[in-house]
Order: C-alpha cells, then sequence, then structure tokens
C-alpha cells in the first residue's frame, strides 16, 4: 500500500468536498488505524477505502448503489461527524456545557453511520473472494450451538431487518459477559454499543432504504434474502476469534 | 379532504349502541349474549379503502417522477392500507374515522400494533393532498397572513422548514402544524410513523423525508428534493382549506367584542 501523505485539514476538507475516491486514506495504514489522520491534535476520521470495486458485488448490490452508497452516503456522514467533532472542540474548550450536550445527537448520528458503514464494507465481499461462503471452525459451531443452523440465524436476521420499522440496522452479535450470539437491530445509526456495552458486532446489514432501493425498490426481503451471498463470513471468524481467545 | 370511511358490516349481531334501546327482556337478553359474541362473527367489521391521490401519477413530473408515485403509492401505501385491514379484520377496533384510529392505537405512546399502520394510511393520504401539480410559489389570504404573524415572514418560514428537514436524522416527516393550544403555526419533525394528530394539533401541510420518497429521483440529494417541494409541489389551496376548517376548532383572533 502506498504511504498515504498527511492531509491538512484544508485539503482534507478540499478533498472531500471533490469527493476523492481514493485520496482520502489507504486502509493499510496501520499506524492510526483505518480511516484517521493526525492533523493540528484533533483527530478527523476519513472515508475508508473499498477493498473491492463498486460493481464487484453484483448481482446482490448494484455497482450503482455501492457507489452512492459510498461516496455520497458514507462521505456525508464522514463529514459531518468531523464537523461535529470541531464544534465539540470549541465547546469544550470554552466550557460551553449546553453546547457539548446539544451536539451529541450530531455526533451520535453521524459518527454512528462512520462506525456502522466502516463495519459494513468489511462484511461485504465479492463472491470470487469467498463471499457468501458459510462460515467454519469455531463461529460455525456456535451458530450451531445459539440458533441451532446457518439457515435458522439468517431466517431469524431477515425476519428482524424487515419487520424494523423506519431506518436501521440488523445485527449479528456476540455478547462478551454470557459468550452468546444474539441478534439485534438498532433504530437510525445508532451503533451495536448502545444495545449493550458487551455487545461486539460481528455481523451488520444496513436496512436503510438508501442500501437497496434503486435496485429492489421496496421489496426488502428480497435484498435481504440476497446480501448473504456476498457476506464475508471470514471476517466474521476473525472477530469471534479475537473477542473469545 | 377525503377520508376513507370505515364499511361496518354486522349482519348477526347488533350494534352495541342499539343494544340498549331494546325494550323487551327476552329479546334483550338474546341480543346481550350476541353483542358478547361479536368476536366470533367471522365478517369482516372494519374496512379502510386505499383513496387515490388527487392527480394523474405523473402531474408531478418533473419534480416527483410517475415511477416514484407508483411505488409510493402504489406498492408502498397500498401495503400498508392492506396491513391495516389485515389487522383489523380481527380487531374489536370498528366505528372509528380515520383519525380517531390514529388516537385510539397510539394509546397515548404504548402504541398497539395497529398503530404503525393506520399512521402511514393517513400520513401518505395526506402527503398526496399536500402536493399539486403546478404548486409550490406563495401561499395566500389568511395561510399567509398566518405564516408572516409566526414566522416574521413567508422566507423564513420556508428557510425553517427546509432546515427542519435537512436535520431529520433516519425516516420521519416534517409537517406544518396548527397548535391547538398555543394557537399559532409551527414546524414539527417526527420520526418513522409519528403524526401530529396524536398530539391533539392540526396538520397543514407534510413532507415526507423518508428515503423512498425521493431516491429514485433525487438519489441522495434531499435538498434539491426538499427545494423542489417548496418551490413546485407544496399545496397552498389544500393548506388554506385546512385552515379553514381548522379554525372551526381554533381560535386564531382576538374575539372582537363590542365596546358599549
Amino acid at each position: 500500500m502506498a504511504l498515504r501523505t498527511l492531509f491538512t485539514k484544508k485539503s482534507l476538507a478540499l478533498a472531500s468536498a471533490f469527493r476523492p475516491i481514493a485520496v482520502a486514506s489507504a486502509a493499510g495504514d496501520q499506524r492510526l488505524g483505518s480511516g484517521l489522520s493526525q492533523t493540528r491534535g484533533l483527530t478527523v476520521a476519513a472515508l475508508p477505502d473499498l477493498p473491492y470495486d463498486y460493481g464487484a458485488l453484483e448481482p446482490a448490490i448494484s455497482g450503482e448503489i455501492m457507489r452512492l452508497h459510498h461516496q455520497k452516503h458514507h462521505q456525508a456522514y464522514v463529514t459531518n461527524y468531523n464537523n461535529a467533532l470541531e464544534q465539540l472542540e470549541a465547546a469544550i474548550a470554552k466550557g460551553d456545557a449546553t453546547a457539548v450536550v446539544r451536539l451529541q445527537n450530531a455526533i451520535k448520528f453521524n459518527g454512528g453511520g462512520h462506525v456502522n458503514h466502516s463495519i459494513f464494507w468489511k462484511n461485504l465481499k465479492p463472491v470470487n473472494e469467498g463471499g457468501g461462503e458459510p462460515p467454519h471452525s469455531s463461529l460455525g459451531w456456535a451458530i450451531d450451538t445459539d440458533f441451532g443452523s446457518l439457515e435458522a440465524l439468517v431466517q431469524k436476521m431477515n425476519a428482524e431487518g424487515a419487520a424494523l420499522q423506519g431506518s436501521g440496522w440488523v445485527w449479528l452479535a456476540l455478547d462478551k459477559g454470557f459468550k452468546k450470539l444474539t441478534v439485534e437491530t438498532t433504530a437510525n445509526q445508532d451503533p451495536l454499543v448502545t444495545k449493550g456495552a458487551n455487545l461486539v458486532p460481528l455481523l451488520g446489514i444496513d436496512v436503510w432504504e438508501h442500501a437497496y432501493y434503486l435496485q429492489y425498490k421496496n421489496v426488502r426481503p428480497d435484498y435481504l434474502k440476497n446480501i448473504w451471498k456476498v457476506i464475508d463470513w471470514k471476517y466474521a471468524s476473525e472477530v469471534y476469534e479475537k473477542e473469545t481467545a | 379532504m377525503a377520508m376513507a370511511l370505515p364499511l361496518a358490516y354486522a349482519s348477526s349481531v347488533v350494534h352495541p349502541f342499539e343494544a340498549g334501546r331494546l325494550s323487551f327482556s327476552t329479546k334483550a337478553t338474546k341480543h346481550k349474549k350476541q353483542i358478547y359474541q361479536f368476536r366470533n362473527v367471522t365478517k369482516v367489521l372494519a374496512y379502510y379503502g386505499l383513496t387515490n391521490p388527487p392527480y394523474k401519477l405523473d402531474a408531478l413530473e418533473p419534480y416527483m417522477s410517475r415511477r416514484t408515485l407508483e411505488l409510493h403509492w402504489g406498492n408502498i401505501h397500498r401495503g400498508y392500507s392492506d396491513s391495516l385491514n389485515k389487522q383489523l379484520a380481527n380487531s374489536p377496533l370498528y366505528g372509528c374515522t380515520m383519525e380517531e384510529l390514529i388516537k385510539t392505537t397510539f394509546n397515548n405512546g404504548n402504541p398497539l400494533p395497529e398503530y404503525n399502520n393506520a399512521a402511514e394510511v393517513w400520513n401518505h393520504d395526506f402527503f398526496w393532498e399536500s402536493m399539486q401539480p403546478n404548486g409550490g410559489r406563495l401561499p395566500w389570504g389568511g395561510v399567509l397572513d398566518q405564516i408572516e404573524k409566526d414566522f416574521g415572514s413567508f422566507s423564513n418560514f420556508r428557510d425553517e422548514f427546509v432546515h427542519s428537514a435537512m436535520m431529520l436524522f433516519g425516516s420521519g416527516w416534517v409537517w406544518l402544524v396548527l397548535k391547538t393550544n398555543e394557537r399559532r403555526l409551527l414546524i414539527v419533525r417526527t420520526s418513522n410513523a409519528l403524526c401530529p394528530l396524536v398530539w391533539g394539533d392540526i396538520p397543514i401541510i407534510s413532507l415526507d423525508m423518508w428515503e423512498h420518497a425521493y431516491y429514485l429521483d433525487y438519489k441522495d440529494d434531499v435538498s434539491k428534493y426538499v427545494n423542489n417541494f417548496m418551490d413546485h409541489l407544496i399545496s397552498w389551496h389544500s393548506a388554506t382549506t385546512r385552515m379553514v376548517r381548522a379554525e372551526a376548532f381554533v381560535n386564531l383572533g382576538e374575539p372582537k367584542i363590542p365596546v358599549a
């Protein structure tokens, strides 16, 4: 991976206005983790790269949706989150408690959107790179133990995803306390931790309409049925094994 | 405004409201038994039909495409209506107008399962009628006066409405309501299916901010959608009609008490 140049805050702002595709950050920068850059003391978020082409997940998810989802929606969350962070920093410096609390909604929404989508891109993989291959070893056994079978888990997640009113996410979560797998839903862009501090996201499926409307129109169940063909169980297994080690 | 009226079929059951008027004792007990058996009746007791938007599906082009309306009204709105009727087929809720049904099922903040479908059916009816071909531009007469009184100027109101729409996180609606207690117009944002009727307020105009309302036409360009709504779609005719009806319930002016 090429070394990423450090951007000044100004050029980051310009860069996001011109919608860069690969300029924002290199996913392989190990020092600062994915999607972060350090400038003048405030660590701002940056749009992570997709490890696959926009069209690589077809026909499960169309290239047009992937492009809009990544370049417009996720980028907007990143930009607005950074703005809110700047305002928060100023409010903290001034000691303005009202402003600090008032900004919490924007931070939860935009920051949550950034966190959730960063996980989502890692949850997806093109079919020819292993997308859709069922989980093996410890995660596979855990799924059989906690849900009966992989089909039962998929059915449960699809049912909860379809029943979710409005916008939100459906998650396969690991409860670190009870060492159990659970299916959870969160509303809007609330991250999984809002449902429980011990919950670790293994898989998240975006059921906001922008994630499927152009292709599946209002038939969310079809989207949920097809997305399993490009789910990256290897990533979920890695996270599971790391958390249960 | 075209409201979906319930049709109550009850062939072998006496309407509870008429039960008290029966004078013969034997008939009374027999009918009384039948009232409590109404849950065993297999006939549908309440049904809310899907109303059409008051214009052809392509009449709002180019600001809202025919395809969007076909899906939004034909699939989504129709879906809510069908789900509601299916739920009501086995429910003791009947004899209500749409507004009564929404307030009853809202259950003071602990909504019953029928609430979501009922509210969304009503919300979408209200939304279609909040728009018209060749809409937008300025209101006139009493509506304009009230807007200027409560927001300072029409452009203040327009900016606030657009800003409120852009600040909505997630799915929801933006409303211009007449607050019954404060007796003024206000812009409110609600999430998912929440409807200002449940607070006893009177909605005047609504804008659907669920993504399915604009995604096909505008993708992620929400600001263009909202501005087009304000400039080209909003129906001030409907708003005027609704304000006129609202003033039968809310006194907006100081009564002119003649001095003797």
